[in-house]
């Protein structure tokens, strides 16, 4: 037996105190598995013990959330007994380590916790971040990435409708691939993890387990280093095939009444879900460890138990239904085992030939999980730049070009067309709008699904930065007609042991709760995603937000599109020409810096809540929200997405610059038909909302009076090739 | 009239062709699995897109060696139409019902957006309800979509009228930026000699209304349902 | 007893990712590579029998599903 050494606990990632308290739990010295059960089940990733403190402050509640934070993933009711279901997980260090692979385990990871709760995944989403542009693995890292997610959703059939892609020097080290699905599910048949009923079964299926990812979620909670190369033997490789038979015989057997409880075996493996399982139910689980299904000879209780071997589920079954369930997975060619039973101990046993492998407390083991408050600094505000003082430049056209063209704003084509975003059939609004929207099948309903994340506002001022992210996603499905429902998160930052990057955490927890409650869209489901830095390079704050939206009637979505000549072209929102942290400051100044765009929370959602109803009262042809690159950027998207072009006057104190190329917030530009416009100015007026009529939509070229003239052909030129391009070097594939 | 969907393990477009079958139909199409050894009686055989059996090994070699195949097969020898999309194109070449072979995408990627199609034959059953020479779009979404077959081949399925679609431009011209995926001759879609076996990788199934992007899917399968009847 | 089935495409059947690969290992410097066409090895582990039954019933297999032969072609290794 392994001699639990000083070494091997630092090797499992428990500080000293944390190992003092692991032996006053047990009365005694653990042997290495049950070593090795702390060590995931109290890693950051598992415990979230230095974020908890932070996330318990977000708004969770409303009348629509069925099941907010702390099962699989969050529900929301959207009506006629129907349930949407939904979560985003970081699969970041994976991906930096093996791109396709980590990519692609994130994607079967994020279906999992979904279809877990019972329902079909109908969308996925991701946010991805990569380093800046020039570096020399960004290439091979986008590659791999995309064809990862792609392997595994194209497979699965299910659509991978959208997302956002940055890129900056700050995730050189330290890519980002944050996977988030949607699923529908009816609202009354919604399972959950809680084992209970002492004697019944407890069930294995799925794959068979190998020793893939051991020590996987210690890992995702570790900082990189230059050996990290070495790692790669855990990665776990994804089975895409396997977890679709997987989807298909768990959704069978969940419309019948058999199962008590399920989880998926996502991080931490067997551990981690039987663990919870237990935890949540408050009674005791015993495991034959023999029982579980291998894929590999001679493996050890530690091996099983720390295995992140994918494509598995543990379940509870009423007792006397193992064989209907047995038929069911055989039927789609999956192990299925009965290992274990759930019993009124409170205990974790695990025997495996006949000796007792590890003999745990289920409550102390995760009441007693640790949980920090870290010290924290505030993140000093930055100085507000006024477009006045930044310089004017030469030309105009030129500036918006040179943006349209940039790593930021540039189109996303080249990723979105490897993923399969139409199948099932119900993909109403494809990538590239302000958010994809996905009919409900068989019936009138659609849901806007959006991920949002400025980070380099986020990493200047952080409370701004995560209201801004919260604002953007409610805005990006409110330009489409929807109702913002809900958000999932994920929280990655570097790491929370420095004081300033657990500032730049609290700021954007912050700024989230603050816009979550202002704008009635809480959080229901998330992850965070701590240490992500490389020899004490931390990444920007990147607190990505999945929201999700309903249209009650599909038939009155909006897309950002120019529709037709003599569309008049209005603008909501007020312009204040402050240029800090803006794009047309990196790409035509060459600098970052400035405070970001205030977020004036009650102006945004009484703007939103205005052209939302205009949208449902059936008067808007275009609508788009002002976010990246300002005003001018918002047209050049809209025209280029319509094929047409616009005659635009701005009339404004402002210099044209900052008119054209501040970000400003709570903005949006929408289109109605000529005898429409005294309507729209009419609801304005009666909400005190500002409007400007800007012009109208025609001709080819985009013209904004006294500004710039440029053909849409060439805007959309300009915007279409630059990742294409990026993506022929040498090294990229 | 009656219709039959081949369903794999893997295979995902198969509610989606239901969907645009029964829109068409009026009625489900029956909905077989791989297992069964027996087809229902049917006037029409679907085989839908998906990666069957995950694609491992070849796309569709797998599924083309699954016991409804071999009744597929048998009942395509005597008549019966099939409609194989996507990776049902994949394994229809696979069991020889139709010639040629779907390598990798020459850019090796998958690729997935609507394309422009000519309608290259003459098959009143398939395609009674296009102009001959008219332009239709529907989307793609493969990995292995290359058309292969040697030289001989090839001539002799141009030859024999054989070849049912090739990527286009919106006005016909079958240039190299319109293939999405390498085919030689810019072909999509192929029928076997008897012309009962209508093989293409582009999803008719995925534009049969105006929300979704476009009909030309729909008028598809409202003249094949039309023309069996 | 162990077989090993080779895979390859046909010589005239367009190899994109040999072409891929081809082109990286230029990007890595090694000029001397001429032409580069990849392929898959099967590797078998069968019950007891003799070479030549065994090497007979593995033909079989390439011909009905481990190779296209459209596309492929296949070499038989019997190792012991």
């Amino acid at each position: 037996m392994t001699e639990i050494t000083k070494d091997i606990v630092a090797e499992h990632g428990l500080t000293e105190g944390e190992y003092d308290e692991v032996l006053k739990i047990l009365g005694r010295t653990p042997n290495l598995t049950e070593l090795g059960i702390f060590s995931v089940m109290w890693s950051e990733h598992c415990s979230y013990k230095s974020s908890k403190k932070w996330l318990k402050t977000l708004p969770t509640e409303a009348p629509w959330v069925i099941c907010g934070p702390g099962e699989n993933a969050g529900v929301i009711d959207i009506g006629d007994g129907q349930a949407a279901i939904f979560k985003m997980e970081s699969h970041n260090h994976p991906s930096f380590i093996e791109p396709y692979q980590g990519a692609a385990t994130g994607v079967g990871g994020i279906m999992r916790d979904v279809f877990t709760m019972g329902a079909r995944p109908i969308a996925n989403m991701n946010a991805l971040r990569f380093g800046r542009p020039d570096h020399p693995k960004t290439g091979h890292l986008v590659s791999g990435v995309v064809a990862g997610i792609a392997g595994y959703g194209n497979c699965m059939g299910v659509p991978t409708v959208g997302g956002e892609t940055n890129f900056h020097s700050s995730y050189d080290g330290n890519i980002l691939v944050n996977a988030m699905t949607v699923g529908l599910a009816e609202a009354d048949n919604i399972f959950y993890s809680a084992a209970a009923g002492v004697g019944n079964p407890v069930v294995y299926v799925g794959s068979k387990t190998g020793r893939d990812g051991i020590h996987g979620a210690t890992m995702a909670s570790a900082e990189f280093d230059d050996d990290s190369d070495e790692k790669r033997p855990t990665v776990q490789v994804g089975d895409p095939f396997t977890e679709k038979l997987l989807l298909e015989a768990c959704l069978e057997l969940m419309a019948t009444d058999a199962i008590v409880a399920i989880q998926d075996m996502g991080a931490a493996g067997l551990t981690s879900s039987s663990f919870e399982m237990a935890d949540k139910g408050g009674v005791g689980i015993e495991l034959n460890l023999d029982l579980v299904p291998m894929r590999e000879d001679g493996m050890t209780p530690y091996e099983i138990m720390l295995s992140e071997s994918q494509e598995r589920m543990l379940m509870v079954l009423k007792p006397g239904r193992e064989e209907e369930a047995r038929k069911i997975f055989e039927k789609w060619e999956l192990d299925f085992s009965v290992i274990g039973k759930v019993t009124d101990t409170g205990r974790m046993v695990l025997t495996m030939k006949g000796e007792v492998a590890a003999d745990l407390p289920v409550a102390p083991l995760a009441d007693a999980a640790p949980e920090y408050d870290r010290p924290w600094t505030k993140t000093k505000a930055p100085a507000v730049i006024k477009g006045e003082d930044v310089a004017a430049p030469n030309d105009l056209g030129a500036a918006l070009l040179t943006l349209m063209g940039s790593s930021e704003i540039a189109s996303r084509r080249w990723i979105w067309e490897q993923y399969d975003h139409m199948v099932m059939g119900d993909t109403i609004q494809r990538p590239g709008g302000d958010a994809a929207v996905v009919r409900i099948h068989g019936t009138q309903k659609a849901l806007a699904i959006t991920t949002d994340c400025t980070p380099r506002y986020c990493y200047a001022d952080p409370e701004t930065g995560g209201a801004q992210a919260v604002a953007e996603a409610w805005r990006n499905i409110t330009a489409t007609g929807g109702q913002p429902l809900a958000i999932t998160d994920c929280m990655n930052f570097g790491n929370p042991e420095r004081p300033e990057i657990m500032g730049k955490f609290v700021g954007c927890i912050e700024g989230m709760r603050r816009a979550c409650t202002a704008l009635d869209f809480p959080v229901i489901s998330g992850n965070v995603s701590l240490y992500n830095e490389t020899n004490g390079t931390g990444i920007y704050p990147t607190p990505a937000i999945g929201g999700v939206g309903l249209l009650h009637d599909y038939a009155k979505m909006t897309t950002l599109a120019f529709k037709s000549e003599g569309d008049v072209v209005i603008l909501i929102g007020e312009l204040t020409g402050e240029m800090g942290q803006s794009l047309y400051l990196k790409e035509i100044e060459g600098r970052e810096e400035g405070a970001p765009p205030r977020v004036d929370l009650e102006k945004e959602r009484k703007h939103g809540d205005y052209l939302r109803d205009m949208i449902q009262k059936g008067l808007v042809t275009a609508a788009h929200d002002i976010s990246d690159g300002g005003l001018g950027v918002a047209l050049a998207e809209m025209a280029i997405a319509g094929n047409i072009g616009a005659d635009i006057t701005l009339e404004t104190p402002l210099p044209p610059h900052a008119a054209l190329f501040a970000e400003d917030q709570g903005c949006y530009v929408f289109t109605v038909k000529p005898e429409d416009v005294e309507m729209a100015r009419g609801f304005a007026l009666a909400e005190d909302i500002p409007l400007h009529i800007i012009g109208t939509i025609g001709h080819t070229d985009l013209k904004i009076d006294g500004c710039l003239t440029i053909s849409v052909s060439r805007l959309k030129d300009v915007h279409t090739r630059w990742l294409p391009e990026l993506m022929s070097r040498p090294g990229s594939e | 009239m009656k219709a039959a969907v081949i369903v794999f393990p893997g295979s995902n477009c198969d509610r989606d062709l239901k969907v645009a079958l029964t829109q068409s139909m009026g009625r489900e199409p029956t909905m077989v699995w791989h297992g069964d050894s027996e087809l229902p009686d049917t006037d029409l055989i679907a085989i839908p897109g998906g990666f069957s059996y995950g694609d491992y090994l070849r796309s569709g070699a797998m599924a083309a060696n699954s016991p409804i195949m071999r009744e597929v097969v048998k009942k395509a020898q005597g008549g019966t139409p099939v409609l194989a999309i996507c990776n049902g194109f994949q394994v229809a070449t696979e069991t020889g019902m139709l010639p040629g072979a779907l390598l990798r995408n020459a850019r090796q990627k998958f690729v997935c957006r609507d394309v422009d199609l000519l309608i290259t034959a003459e098959n009143e059953r398939f395609v009674g309800g296009f102009e001959p020479g008219e332009v239709v779009r529907f989307p793609v979404a493969h990995h292995d979509g290359n058309f292969y077959a040697d030289e001989d081949k090839l001539n002799e399925l141009e030859a024999e009228g054989q070849i049912a679609f090739k990527y286009a431009t919106v006005s016909g011209d079958l240039t190299d930026e319109a293939n999405p995926n390498g085919s030689l001759n810019n072909i999509a879609g192929i029928y076997n000699k008897a012309g009962n076996v209508l093989g293409l990788m582009p999803h008719p199934e995925r534009l049969i209304s105006k929300e979704l992007g476009g009909t030309d899917g729909k008028r598809f399968f409202d003249h094949l349902v039309n023309s069996i009847g | 007893m162990k077989a090993r089935v080779y895979v390859s495409l046909k010589n005239g059947v367009l190899d994109p990712q040999g072409k891929a690969i081809s082109h990286s290992l230029h990007g890595l410097g090694f000029d001397e590579v001429l032409d580069v066409r990849q392929g898959k090895t099967i590797d078998l582990d069968l019950a007891d029998m003799d070479r030549e039954s065994a090497e007979a019933e593995v033909e079989k297999m390439c011909q009905q599903l481990l190779a296209n032969t459209v596309i492929e072609n296949y070499s038989i290794e019997l190792l012991d």
